[in-house]
């Protein structure tokens, strides 16, 4: 992994995570689990941003079917996504919460058998779609999105 | 499962069939020949574990099981997934009461038999639930338009939680909450009647609504939910159900409770007719019957175990 902060070269083939809430792209690539492509990416903090003040911005050169959408819609819906081929932005793609999510948070309860159960996956399911609300399959406890 | 995860369709085909099996115990008494019901207790209840068993025997199924962690291969550290695995290979069906919240759902995500959750810690006992609906159906003659007193301990309770969830989708119920401050109903629950505009009162004594009720739902309300000796000493009368409160009750009342009981109904009343606590007991027994029974032809239907 290498940090560049400034005069990123263009990616010929990959993504381009634009809008990320300033100082969250790296529990972002931490999440979308990038440590295990092995490929080049770029990870920019607190660029000006006429939208939000400042962002930040990750570059991943990697075949555009690796990267788990989402769980990007699950850590924030707003990012923009532009995907890039032959170092032109071909498509943008929106950010819909997905109705499950697997073994992206986990189930804080202390009382729910993902607390015990050995090799369980932590699954949410997407309870309430208006106000963004994820349940733990199993318990039922909602789960801050925030808080994670 | 959860009783909401039953359209009401199906929950009144289930009903259908546990009526029908109230009248025509006979007609059932070989349904399960040659079946077994595995009852899987993590933590004890005699109660919810014996009217599992004795639903079976009277489907002419036997049954097998443990009652208790400590006998169970739990304490060597076996995990659900693998225990339902090996219980797949003896029973047919499985009961499974577990402390853990979802236990029941880790079961049945692994197993090749149906799993029936008997109750997973504080989040759901759903066949109590049904037997609740069950009772109220029965007696009643119907699940709709009747006004529903629940009391007692409304805020931990998760049988009148479950309950009030299951209810909310027949039409013209009417619920009053009758609970101490401290025990209230939990405001997400309230949310959700405020919403659906589904009319409910809560209300601090027992007296002031006896009159209106159709159904009186009755809960233990425990000494220690209190923050004070003073304010438990002042109220827990409020909330015991004695012959006097009887008096001012509707003629065709009716009278639940999910057992075991302490203090919170007197003794002088069970010999009420209205009292159907002990009926409810009965109703366990005919919706876990016929829960066994549906369970257990949809496996026939999907040919095999499934």
């Amino acid at each position: 992994m290498g940090i560049i902060m400034l005069n990123v070269g263009k990616i010929k083939e990959g993504f381009v995570l634009d809008h990320i809430k300033a100082g969250e792209s790296l529990s972002l690539y931490e999440k979308l689990s990038l440590e295990e492509l092995d490929c080049t990416v770029a990870i920019i903090k607190n660029a000006r941003s006429n939208k939000l003040g400042k962002k930040d911005i990750l570059k991943v050169e990697c075949d555009i079917t690796e990267l788990n959408l989402d769980v990007l819609a699950f850590i924030d819906h707003n990012i923009t996504v532009n995907v890039i081929k032959d170092e032109r932005i071909v498509d943008k793609k929106a950010l819909i919460l997905p109705k499950k999510i697997k073994n992206v948070i986990k189930c804080r309860n202390p009382r729910c058998i993902t607390s015990i159960e050995q090799g369980l996956p932590h699954v949410f399911i997407l309870a309430d779609e208006e106000k963004e609300i994820y349940r733990c399959k199993y318990c039922e406890e909602k789960c801050d999105r925030f808080d994670q | 499962m959860s009783p909401l995860d039953f359209t009401v369709e199906e929950l009144d085909e289930l009903f259908d069939l546990a009526e029908d099996i109230e009248r025509n115990m006979g007609k059932y008494a070989t349904s399960c020949l040659g079946k077994k019901l595995a009852t899987c207790f993590y933590e004890p209840s005699t109660r919810t574990r014996l009217s599992f068993e004795t639903a079976m025997l009277n489907l002419g199924g036997s049954v097998l099981g443990f009652s208790d962690a400590a006998a169970s291969s739990a304490v060597k550290g076996e995990s659900v997934s693998d225990t339902i695995r090996v219980i797949s290979c003896f029973a047919d069906i499985c009961a499974m009461r577990h402390p853990k919240e979802g236990a029941p759902m880790v079961a049945a995500d692994r197993s090749s038999i149906p799993v029936i959750n008997a109750g997973d810690g504080g989040h759901q006992h759903p066949t109590q639930t049904l037997t609740d609906l069950l009772t109220i159906r029965s007696l009643k003659g119907r699940l709709s338009n009747f006004t529903i007193g629940l009391c007692g301990d409304l805020k931990f309770g998760r049988t009148v939680h479950s309950l009030i969830h299951a209810l909310e989708r027949y039409e013209g119920i009417n619920f009053i909450f009758i609970s101490p401050e401290e025990l209230r109903v939990p405001d997400y629950i309230i949310d959700v009647l405020k919403e659906r505009s589904i009319p409910y009162e809560e209300v601090i004594r027992l007296d002031d609504v006896m009159p209106q009720l159709d159904c009186l739902y009755m809960t233990r309300v425990q000494k220690e939910r209190f923050f004070n000796e003073e304010d438990y000493v002042r109220l827990k009368d409020f909330y015991i159900l004695n012959k006097e409160k009887m008096e001012q009750a509707k003629p065709e009342m009716m009278v639940l409770h999910p057992l075991p009981r302490v203090n919170e109904i007197s003794v002088d009343v069970d010999d009420d007719p209205r009292a159907a606590y002990f009926k409810q007991v009965q109703y366990g027994v005919y919706v876990r019957m016929a829960l066994i029974l549906t369970l257990l032809d949809s496996v026939k239907e999907k040919g095999g175990k499934g």
